[in-house]
């Protein structure tokens, strides 16, 4: 199997580049050596049970979690386990979580303006302007001023959407994004996600909405027990698992 | 600093010294127990139905949370006498650590049990128990387990504020140590090891207590 | 012998309670400031310092403010500062302080969900923008109404200056209660004092708890 998906250039340099990618947690080992690649403009999610792997995998790539052995390259920043400084890593990748996490003490717009001013040194117009831009984006142009507590759980992780866009990374993480929120505004952030994915974002979810993952990547990952024992186009991978274990992950998923 | 520590002289005051540790340890023995008996008391007193009870409680509360220990010390040994209530030291410093904690112990055993679950009440009273057998059988031993360590950490500042008993000539670890001093002249080195000995026994009191706290209230405090 | 009045005995107390509130102050500012140092170094990511300050805390906490004053008392002289009752109250209460309200603030800051830390990381921004920027704005908050609480026990501290001989509230209750033997009245009023002086700190801290719950 090869590691870079079909569809591209196997010439291209890869966007993200993961080679045996190993992390422990005491004496669990939840990465035995992951090798990944993403070439820009792919939206590629990660499948798989909890406790795959997957989440620390995504962790990982923007050092939220300390990788133990590999490499992790993003647009040509390196990263390996000596490595401590990871702003430059950071610049290139960003992240949007579970539980939003926005700064509960700063407006919408705040939130969006922290890093441009305090990271970027940008001026205040253009922090603002291009807060207003990314929010905006996100449909949330009219909110710049409120605070997380007056937004809706689907509001808020649009907000956080818009905090990682306005610091233009290379490739934008996505962990579980709609997994805390109420059914009904599980689409209003989808289709953010979607909407970034055809402008040619380069996107990474970790992802319980299949039908979402079948519809709007170029390609799946399936991990399993640390591993990656499955990666390809989302219909061949659903319609055609190679692998007993991502058959009955399938199989699970579809049963629901 | 040309200073030169000089432990050598203390040696001949060690009865002196271990005296001074049991008088510290007997005071905050039984200053703990009888203030966390009244602080039970209070709690209880303060959770009841009966309105001037609880502002009575709550004033004695509020007045010794907001006065100095040493204050009320001196009030007890030197104001009392005069209204025909005379204490002799170690008693009236007993006092004044069992009032002293009592007050503080009432406010925290009282957080334990505003923190009770209604719905353990109301199992209670739907099996045909009174409000004080509520209160001793499902109330109190979940509300202590869950406030033991702060419990705790009062018990250990009662223990440490009882240094200023000294002044009321209880021969306690401080009143040693300023005993010491006057003799041999050594003051750094007298209270730097009075210093240290208090020290080692507030970790061994914490060490104590919380063994004490993990068997009587054992599952309590992980509610 | 001379009589005194109430108004005698009062007069000189409050004209006391004056070096008790300005040594509160002082401490509880200059203790503050300290707090912070001491907050930042024991939390910081480095870990001989986070110990250091660990030590520093439990020191303080687990011995007697009145050990503390007699150390500095006899200490001080030895690094060459003029020692009086004033500066060694001053510097022990101030040490004394640091300590408590740099656990109290260590609290406010391990309450900040890690969420937050993890957030403003994928942001870039440095652990020290980390600190200013989201951590401590959010632990302030909720450190207000405890920060509040713990002045009234540097206020009851000040009452132990008292034994080296600073001449607060509690120590000119003793002198005049030599000259007048009237203990009762007179450590009456000055308990009332110092109630008077803390009663509304342990109200307003109180319903500034009060507030934060509410508004969470």
């Amino acid at each position: 199997m090869s590691l870079a998906d079909q569809s591209v250039s196997p010439s291209a340099r890869p966007l993200v580049k993961l080679s045996n990618i190993r992390k422990s947690f005491g004496s669990v080992e939840v990465l035995k050596g992951v090798d990944m690649a993403v070439q820009e403009g792919q939206v590629v999610a990660m499948i798989g049970r909890s406790g795959s792997g997957k989440s620390t995998l995504l962790r990982s790539i923007n050092g939220l979690e300390r990788i133990d052995d590999g490499v992790i390259e993003v647009d040509g920043e390196c990263v390996d386990p000596s490595q401590i400084d990871l702003r430059a890593l950071r610049l290139k990748v960003g992240m949007v979580f579970q539980q939003f996490n926005l700064f509960p003490h700063l407006t919408a717009g705040e939130n969006v303006m922290l890093a441009l001013k305090v990271v970027k040194k940008q001026d205040k117009a253009a922090c603002r302007a291009a807060a207003e831009a990314a929010l905006s984006k996100v449909g949330l142009g009219h909110k710049f001023d409120a605070y997380p507590s007056q937004l809706s759980g689907g509001q808020q992780q649009r907000v956080a959407i818009a905090r990682s866009l306005a610091m233009a990374p290379k490739v934008l993480l996505c962990d579980e994004i709609t997994s805390a929120l109420d059914p009904e505004l599980v689409n209003e952030v989808l289709s953010v996600v979607r909407q970034l994915a055809e402008e040619g974002m380069t996107l990474l979810l970790v992802t319980h909405e299949m039908r979402f993952a079948r519809e709007v990547c170029d390609s799946l990952v399936f991990m399993h027990g640390g591993r990656i024992i499955e990666q390809g186009p989302p219909a061949e991978l659903f319609d055609r698992p190679q692998t007993p274990e991502l058959a009955q992950f399938v199989g699970m998923v579809e049963a629901r | 600093m040309a200073y030169r520590f000089d432990f050598s002289s203390l040696a001949d005051y060690t009865p002196v010294l271990v005296q001074g540790v049991a008088t510290t340890v007997g005071l905050t023995l039984i200053g703990g127990v009888l203030g966390v008996g009244i602080g039970i008391a209070g709690a209880a007193a303060r959770s009841s139905g009966n309105a001037p009870l609880r502002f009575a409680v709550g004033s004695y509360v509020e007045l010794i949370r907001n006065t100095p220990f040493l204050v009320q010390l001196f009030f007890i040994f030197f104001g009392l006498p005069s209204m025909g209530v005379r204490l002799p030291e170690w008693q009236a410093a007993v006092l004044a650590m069992v009032i002293n904690l009592g007050a503080y112990a009432t406010e925290i055993i009282r957080a334990g049990i505003d923190a009770t679950p209604k719905g353990q009440i109301e199992a209670g009273a739907s099996l045909g128990m009174t409000g004080p057998q509520i209160f001793r059988y499902i109330i109190l031993g979940p509300a202590m387990g869950k406030i033991w360590p702060a419990l705790t950490s009062q018990i250990i500042i009662v223990m440490l504020g009882s240094s200023v008993c000294s002044q009321i000539a209880v021969d306690e670890l401080s009143f040693a140590a300023n005993f010491i001093q006057s003799r041999n002249f050594r003051p750094f080195e007298v209270y730097f090891l009075a210093t240290a000995l208090y020290l080692a026994l507030a970790v061994a009191l914490r060490w104590v207590l919380a063994r004490l706290g993990d068997r009587m209230f054992r599952g309590g405090a992980r509610v | 012998m001379y009589n005194f009045t109430l108004w005698d005995i009062l007069s000189n107390l409050l004209l006391a309670a004056r070096w008790t509130v300005l040594l509160s102050v002082i401490a509880f500012v200059c203790g503050g400031i300290a707090g912070i140092l001491v907050l930042l170094a024991r939390v910081a990511p480095l870990r001989p310092l986070r110990t250091a300050m660990k030590l520093y805390i439990e020191l303080f906490q687990g011995t007697p403010l009145l050990m503390q004053l007699f150390i500095v008392f006899f200490a001080l002289p030895l690094t060459g500062i003029e020692t009086s009752p004033w500066t060694a109250a001053a510097v022990a209460l101030t040490l004394f302080t640091s300590a408590y309200l740099a656990e109290i603030w260590r609290g406010c800051v391990e309450a900040v969900p890690r969420g937050q830390w993890e957030a403003s990381a994928s942001l870039a921004l440095s652990y020290g923008e980390q600190m200013r920027y989201v951590v401590l704005p959010q632990a302030l908050r909720i450190a207000v109404p405890p920060t509040v609480g713990f002045s009234v026990q540097v206020v009851k501290g000040t009452a132990v200056t008292s034994i080296i001989g600073f001449v607060e509230v509690t120590k000119a209750g003793t002198m005049i209660t030599n000259a007048t033997f009237q203990p009762f009245l007179v450590y009456g009023l000055v308990g009332l004092i110092y109630f008077v002086l803390c009663y509304p700190l342990s109200l307003s801290a109180k319903a500034l708890e009060r507030k934060l719950n509410v508004a969470r």
